[in-house]
């Protein structure tokens, strides 16, 4: 659901990026996007082709880069990366950690012409 | 064809938002909180506990976040408490223009501490600061011990959790030593308070923490 509000946010920014630059269209808009955020791609899609028309971003190729959630072991500093039911560290056995990957959300890059 | 790097923040323009809203607040002086939760956890009664612990102490005021109705608001409303209702229409949680609104309606010169309730959802209120100053997930023991295991994001964020309906242990299998070790090992910043919103049992604490920010 939330997802409308984030596409109109990712449009703005590529279309602002793409206008300062003098360019004519937009032919790729890339994201990253962490496992933690809770986007659909799917949804961002859907919402994007919706509001794109008519913008310099018309026709643009979405492209998804996903993050995998990674924690940091408090105990004995292990990075691993939490399974579903299992946020033991690997090393230690502590349970959990510092998440150090998987809540990124940014536009990375946008392809012009 | 080039590529440009832009490396920007997605919703840059409700952080933006959040950031007035915030000032505004530090201006009057207002401590305030984001309540986050699942629909049921006891957000309203919570908030309703915690307005009778501070009677006479510090005046609350809130702001009710529901896809649809009045039903919270009018709640809180009896109690005597400044409070405006905002209907997302189906929207999963609120947002910085949302609460801007609401702020722009309460009579801010009568409040110490603003109590925000989200809508219920542990998964985008997370994800869209609002201008507060604490951050609390309210967990409520049927809902089982393992829901930080399914919403990392809002249990590694937040700066509180609030276990409510802690008289029904003795009924379900709830692991309260489980769940602890959990969020310890998540955010071990976070304060864990234990609380039945029924018997009014750890309500005190809370309430107290609460008081303790707006000293």
């Amino acid at each position: 659901m939330h997802e409308l509000a984030i596409t109109e946010d990712i449009l703005r920014v590529a279309v602002e990026h793409a206008q300062r630059a003098g360019a004519q269209r937009i032919t790729a808009i890339n994201l990253v996007i962490g496992d933690l955020s809770s986007i659909v791609d799917d949804s961002v899609q859907f919402y994007f082709d919706f509001l794109s028309p008519g913008t310099l971003a018309e026709g643009a190729q979405l492209h998804f880069e996903r993050v995998a959630a990674r924690f940091r072991c408090r105990e004995c500093g292990q990075e691993f990366t939490p399974q579903d039911r299992d946020w033991r560290c690997p090393r230690c056995q502590a349970v959990g950690g510092e998440v150090i990957a998987g809540k990124e959300f940014y536009v990375d890059s946008i392809e012009v012409e | 064809m080039a590529e440009m790097k832009v490396v920007e923040k997605i919703m840059a323009a409700n952080d933006q938002i959040a950031e007035q809203n915030r000032r505004l607040l530090d201006e009057r002086g207002i401590v305030t909180v984001n309540l986050m939760a699942s629909p049921g956890a006891g957000k309203t009664s919570l908030i309703l506990c915690t307005v009778e612990a501070l009677r006479g102490r510090l005046r609350v005021g809130a702001i009710e976040g529901d896809t649809a109705s009045r039903v919270d608001a009018d709640r809180v409303a009896t109690a005597g408490v400044p409070v405006v209702q905002i209907n997302t229409g189906g929207g999963c949680h609120l947002d910085a223009p949302m609460v801007r609104y609401a702020l722009n309606r309460l009579p801010l010169d009568e409040i110490d501490l603003l109590l925000i309730e989200n809508v219920g959802n542990l998964v985008c209120p997370a994800g869209f600061a609002l201008g507060e100053h604490v951050n609390v997930v309210i967990a409520s023991v049927p809902e089982g011990d393992d829901k930080p295991y399914k919403y990392p994001g809002m249990f590694s964020v937040v700066d509180a959790v609030v276990i409510n309906k802690t008289d029904l242990l003795p009924y379900l299998d709830f692991d309260m030593v489980a769940f602890r070790e959990l969020i310890a090992g998540l955010n071990p910043e976070a304060r864990i308070f234990e609380v039945s919103c029924k018997t009014g049992e750890g309500i005190e604490a809370w309430a107290d923490w609460l008081a303790g920010m707006c000293s």
